[in-house]
């Protein structure tokens, strides 16, 4: 069972709470509530009523102090359980950590072997087969596959080699095969794993951006609800109902956005981990919230948009061949072409044409594809004779026509021509038999092929205001037909790194804000310059460097997914911000009649909840606004429901449901608590 | 007719005509905040006062010059009122007293016009023309610059300027108030009100008593007293007199000039902004809130609920009975929803309910549609708010106009909604609980002097200036406090909004998609409705609860 499941479920169970409640304590130290004034408020006045309960008890003084510590406690305990679910994966991730023995190479060439916490940047180790990586680095030597289950969860090894981009090695990952040297680039405690353990365990958390603002506007209203408060004695003094001291400290509770306050701080957490639960880090809680801001979506047309490879579609014979000749011929050259294309071919050829290798090929020559000749094909004897097939960019194989005798006519070159304008990459076939005049056979179209879905995706995304930009090495007539298929908003053909960089620049100059993914070390100044960048696990250390996020998956596509998480985020803080100011307007319908129907007995009538006494009017609202907070803990942990969809539906939506569900719950819930309230004797 | 075919019939011409006028009005205001060309007269007059009219203000240089240009008006006022007794045209009246006088200098500088003393025993025609009239344009003035400036800092992009506070100020009056109170002032004259220099006549009535008839150049300052949402009236009873206001007719047209600019004013910010529809859901939001204020206040007085109107049969105490409750409870609406705070009635005669609306009215912030300029900045700020509040169940960093609510826009944004809070609570919780500033001020005993009293410093501090009479404003301590209420109600929210301006103008400005939340749509209306009467229900209703509530239950 996943570990997280429990968390999903719509209401906290006990063990869980009783797991949590040691940390939720220790969290009530003075000098830890004080960075949410809001809680903070609600904790001077519990101790506040609670000197009062000492000084003069009654039954209502006590529960009402009680309550209030509730409060306070129920805020902390919701940030404990927000962080108790990193805390899981920290320990996982500190076993990958125990310190690994490194094998310090000298210039010289002698080995030492030194802890693995005493290496320092620009040192080379030596990892064999067996052993684990002490620290983060760069492959400069060997090639190995390497367990990363440690940190990706993935069980499959993967290959680390040096140079390119697939040379980055994180610490406490297990080399399974040969013998690799790394060059450190991290110092100990600051390594990728130290990062991550930092991050989901929260230690790390700082406050974002939106997130202080948002303190500073909860604050705001803390001050105005103090000064309501502080100010209605006098009122009250004047008009002969000078209220208990306690009162007015449950009254200003019950008005302070203690809901929003309390579980603001779990909400953040929770947001960082569904991205970790979904195999993504941030490197901060900024890049998340940036993430559900994004305009610009950046993605990489080879595995994001298309399927990794391109894949034969059609065979196009010139005039006098069949289809099925041809179809044959592009078979049999493609016989020992590993690529994904070959194998394409040969599928392509069977799917449509159920053709099987029948004829006799052991004894045929394989020439492979070169990035010189442009083209592969095989050689067949036959009769004593040869029986050549070519196969592979169309200018490369109509030359090699031209050369051995051959004609090529206007017809294949129309083809050529209708398949690269359909942005398809053209491959001709051509045969000879003997010493004949070589013949061109046709044309196969090889097609990158939309991933499933991603049409239905990009309309989502444009409907949330996001534009998808495809980037792409791909001349711009293959990237434009791609990008129509696909259903992209616009296209960056034969794409070089500075040119995605200065995309991205362009676009944050007219205010947008620009995420993307890479892998690549020439792609870390356009990560570092994206507002979110995220790195494949996979790719270099400098991209992962230059990045605020990584995948460990290595699935591009996932950008799409860190942006919902992102909004659901800010939807979730939205929501029960709403939702708590709501709250307020049912608060003062049972509190201020019950403060002042001695002197007025007139505001009886504002009594609409029928709250059976002042006393219990006013415990009921204290109680309400305690459990109310407990009640919303699973919401702030699993986020509210997010769609994509327009902003106004989303807005109409969530002002129902939080806005007016805001206003009425509370009516019914100070009403049940009322019930029940108005038993306990002494009241 | 019917009191209620009445009334609708009123509010449809009024709602009509300020809908009519609207249209041309807020394009000429957008142009005159455009405009690039300086007419000859206001090239003279950046001579004369050495400004130069191509140079552009960072917020804080537009604030210093607005802080500077307001004190010293205050300054000037000040030893207006003092010296009096040694200038011409003083009508042989007296020096006002040190108290007396900072609190007038502060009430017109503020464009709040609260008055402690009674126009015609107090101030000479000087005083009246140099002093009252000239700041009743001029405040008027500032407050559509500041909105001119918080407008710009929308509009600008990356910019660390939001205008020039002396061509904004320059050309309101000269292009926008003037021409309009010239206008305004023939109407008036036709319509009866006196526009004369005589000194006061005594004559004999038919009772055998004698009567003295004050005279003074009435017209003039009762149009600009309307336009600029100023409120001090020539005379002690304000609209009330007939001289001032004569027939139901100039009743009906002075509550159209309050609330002709402030209602103009959303349409120049649509303009400006190069989305009408912007223009037009500010516009609804200060309507809707307006209308539900006129027709609660209305219901109010025409139930007229409370044992003195159930006896007499209508609320008709206090009220002219040339404009009826219908006429007064509308005017009511109008000058406490246009921060103007002149009255036609006696707003503490008005029923327990019909007071308390008028007092919530205010405590809205002045926003419905509220002052000239203040009430489209402080609409503006709470449409930042709303946005902020609920912007984020879109699922993005709010924003609004193609600006990003961030931590600093946030920062002025809370501390605006704070001071007015913070002014009237205190000033008014400072007094309810010194007995010796209870028993000089608050006349009457109950929840109703608890009305009066709130209601005071409501309207101090978010610049009204109009009272509960039985409240006795005119000591030492409440000119002074009052006094201060209205600076600091009126100058710490315009320093917030420039600098909100100056921050705005610095970030890129960024087209709204459809991934933003719409702020031109009857959702976003709605939403920003219940924003302002919600923060104001939050803050107020514990105090409410003890005035108004209290004494409208019983």
């Amino acid at each position: 069972m996943n570990p997280n499941a429990a968390q999903r479920s719509a209401f906290l169970d006990v063990r869980q709470v009783m797991r949590h409640l040691p940390q939720a304590v220790s969290k009530l130290d003075p000098r830890h509530m004080v960075r949410t004034p809001v809680m903070f408020v609600v904790w001077v006045g519990a101790l506040f009523t609670t000197v009062m309960a000492v000084q003069d008890p009654s039954v209502f003084a006590w529960s009402v102090a009680a309550w209030l510590w509730a409060t306070v406690l129920f805020g902390t305990l919701a940030e404990a359980v927000a962080e108790g679910r990193g805390r899981a994966q920290a320990d996982s991730l500190r076993q990958a950590r125990k310190d690994a023995v490194a094998r310090r190479l000298h210039p010289d060439g002698q080995e030492e072997h030194i802890p693995g916490a005493h290496l320092r940047v620009g040192d080379f180790v030596v990892v064999e087969a067996g052993e684990v990586i002490p620290g983060d680095g760069d492959v400069v030597e060997g090639v190995a596959s390497v367990d990363e289950s440690a940190i990706t969860g993935e069980s499959a090894p993967v290959i680390r080699e040096s140079g390119g981009d697939r040379s980055a090695v994180t610490g406490g990952t297990k080399v399974l095969s040969d013998r690799i040297v790394v060059r450190i680039t991290a110092a100990p405690g600051q390594t990728f794993l130290d990062r991550m353990i930092a991050l989901v365990e929260g230690s790390a958390r700082q406050k974002t951006p939106n997130e202080i603002a948002l303190n500073l506007l909860l604050s705001a209203l803390t001050i105005i609800f103090l000064l309501a408060v502080v100010t209605l004695q006098p009122f009250a003094i004047y008009s002969g109902a000078e209220q208990p001291l306690l009162v007015l400290v449950a009254l200003l509770v019950c008005l302070i956005p203690t809901t929003i306050g309390a579980l603001l701080s779990a909400i953040g957490i929770a947001g960082m981990d569904r991205l970790v639960q979904r195999n993504v880090l941030a490197t901060s809680g900024r890049a998340v919230e940036a993430a559900g801001d994004v305009d610009v979506l950046l993605l990489d047309k080879t595995g994001t948009i298309t399927l990794g490879n391109r894949q034969a579609a059609q065979f196009l014979p010139v005039a006098g061949v069949s289809d099925r000749e041809l179809a044959e011929a592009a078979q049999l050259s493609s016989l020992a072409d590993e690529t994904p294309e070959g194998r394409s071919i040969v599928v392509l050829a069977k799917q449509n044409y159920d053709l099987r290798v029948r004829r006799e090929v052991g004894e045929a020559t394989f020439l492979e594809f070169s990035a010189r000749t442009r083209m592969s094909g095989v050689d067949i004897p036959v009769d004593g004779q040869v029986h050549e097939i070519r196969k592979g960019a169309a200018a490369a194989v109509i030359r090699w026509v031209r050369e051995h005798g051959g004609h090529a006519g206007d017809d294949l070159a129309d083809t050529v021509d209708a398949v690269s304008a359909a942005g398809g990459t053209p491959l001709v076939v051509a045969e000879r038999f003997g010493g004949q005049p070589a013949q061109p056979l046709g044309v196969i179209n090889l097609k990158d092929v939309v991933k499933e879905g991603m049409r239905e995706r990009f309309e989502q995304l444009r409907s949330m205001g996001i534009r998808t930009v495809m980037i792409t090495g791909d001349n711009p007539m293959t990237a434009r037909a791609i990008a129509a298929e696909a259903g992209v908003d616009d296209f960056l053909a034969e794409a070089k790194p500075e040119d995605k960089l200065a995309l991205i620049r362009s676009e944050q100059a007219s205010g947008r804000m620009v995420a993307m993914t890479g892998d690549g070390t020439n792609d870390a100044p356009a990560l570092a310059q994206a507002d979110v960048g995220v790195a494949m696990n996979t790719g270099t250390s400098a991209a992962k460097e230059a990045g605020n996020m990584v995948d460990l998956d290595s699935n591009p596509t996932k950008l799409i997914e860190i942006v919902e998480i992102g909004k659901q985020l800010l939807v979730t803080r939205g929501a029960l911000t709403t939702f708590s100011i709501a709250n307020d307007l049912a608060k003062y319908f049972a509190i201020l009649p019950a403060m002042f129907v001695l002197a007025y007995p007139q505001l009886d009538r504002l009594n609409v909840m029928g709250l059976s006494s002042p006393q219990s009017a006013i415990l009921s609202a204290v109680i309400f606004n305690a459990l109310i907070i407990v009640a919303l803990i699973p919401l702030s942990l699993r986020g509210v429901r997010f769609a994509p969809t327009t902003a106004e539906r989303l807005l109409r939506r969530n002002l129902l449901t939080y806005g007016l569900g805001g206003l009425v719950v509370p009516f019914i819930g100070i009403k049940l608590i009322d019930l029940v309230v108005s038993q306990i004797p002494g009241l | 007719m019917t009191q209620t075919a009445a009334a609708l019939l009123q509010l449809a011409a009024l709602v009509g005509a300020l809908l009519l006028v609207q249209w041309p009005l807020g394009t000429y205001i957008a142009k005159i905040l455009t405009d690039q060309r300086d007419n000859r007269l206001e090239r003279g007059i950046y001579r004369l006062v050495g400004a130069d009219p191509a140079s552009r203000q960072p917020w804080s240089r537009y604030a210093v010059s607005v802080l500077a240009f307001c004190a010293m008006g205050l300054l000037l006022l000040y030893g207006l009122l003092r010296m009096q007794a040694m200038l011409p045209w003083n009508l042989g009246m007296a020096a006002v007293p040190a108290s007396g006088a900072f609190n007038t200098a502060a009430s017109f500088v503020t464009n709040t016009n609260w008055q402690w003393y009674s126009g015609e025993s107090t101030l000479g025609y000087l005083a009246q023309m140099a002093g009252l009239t000239v700041q009743n344009f001029v405040s008027a003035a500032v407050g559509i610059s500041v909105a001119f400036a918080l407008l710009r800092g929308f509009l600008a992009s990356g910019a660390n300027e939001v205008g020039n506070f002396w061509v904004d100020i320059t050309r309101t009056v000269m292009r926008l108030l003037l021409p309009i109170a010239a206008l305004a002032a023939a109407l008036l004259m036709l319509g009866g009100a006196i526009q004369n220099l005589s000194d006061p006549v005594t004559v004999n009535t038919l009772s055998g008593g004698s009567q003295t008839l004050p005279g003074g150049p009435v017209a003039t300052q009762e149009v600009i007293k309307q336009l600029g949402t100023n409120g001090g009236g020539f005379y002690n009873a304000n609209s009330a007199h007939p001289f001032e206001n004569p027939t139901p007719f100039t009743n009906l047209f002075q509550i159209f000039l309050m609330l002709v600019i402030p209602f103009s004013l959303p349409r120049a910010m649509g303009i400006v902004l190069g989305n009408k529809r912007q223009g037009v859901a500010i516009l609804s939001a200060m309507g809707i809130l307006w209308l539900v204020s006129a027709a609660t206040i209305t219901w109010a007085e025409m139930a007229g609920k409370g044992l003195a109107p159930e006896l007499a049969g209508a609320a008709m105490e206090g009220k002219e009975v040339r404009f009826g409750v219908t006429g007064s409870a509308l005017f009511a609406s109008a000058t406490t929803g246009t921060s103007t705070g002149a009255v036609d009635a006696m707003h503490d005669s008005f029923t327990a309910a019909g007071g308390g609306l008028a007092m919530l009215n205010m405590m809205l912030g002045e926003v419905s549609p509220g002052g000239t300029g203040s009430g489209l900045y402080g609409m503006l700020v709470a449409a930042i708010l709303a946005v902020f509040l609920a912007g984020l169940m879109v699922g993005r960093t709010p924003e609004i106009y193609g600006k990003r609510i961030g931590r600093r826009e946030v920062t002025m944004v809370a501390l605006y909604i704070l001071t007015t809070p913070v002014i009237l609570l205190v000033g008014a919780a400072l007094t309810a609980v010194v007995p010796a500033l209870v028993t000089a001020s608050v006349s009457q005993a109950g929840p109703h002097g608890l009305s009066g009293l709130l209601y005071a410093y409501t309207s101090a501090s978010n610049n009204n200036g109009s009272a509960f009479a039985s409240f006795g404003a005119a000591t030492t301590y409440q000119n002074t406090a009052l006094g201060l209420a209205m600076l600091f109600g009126r100058f710490v929210p315009i320093v917030l909004v420039l600098a909100l301006a100056g921050s705005l103008a610095e970030q890129t400005r960024k087209p709204p998609g459809p991934g933003t939340l719409p702020t031109d749509k009857p959702l976003f209306v709605g939403l920003l409705v219940v924003v302002v009467l919600f923060v104001a229900a939050l803050t107020y209703v514990p105090a409410l609860a003890l005035g108004p509530v209290a004494e409208a239950l019983l």
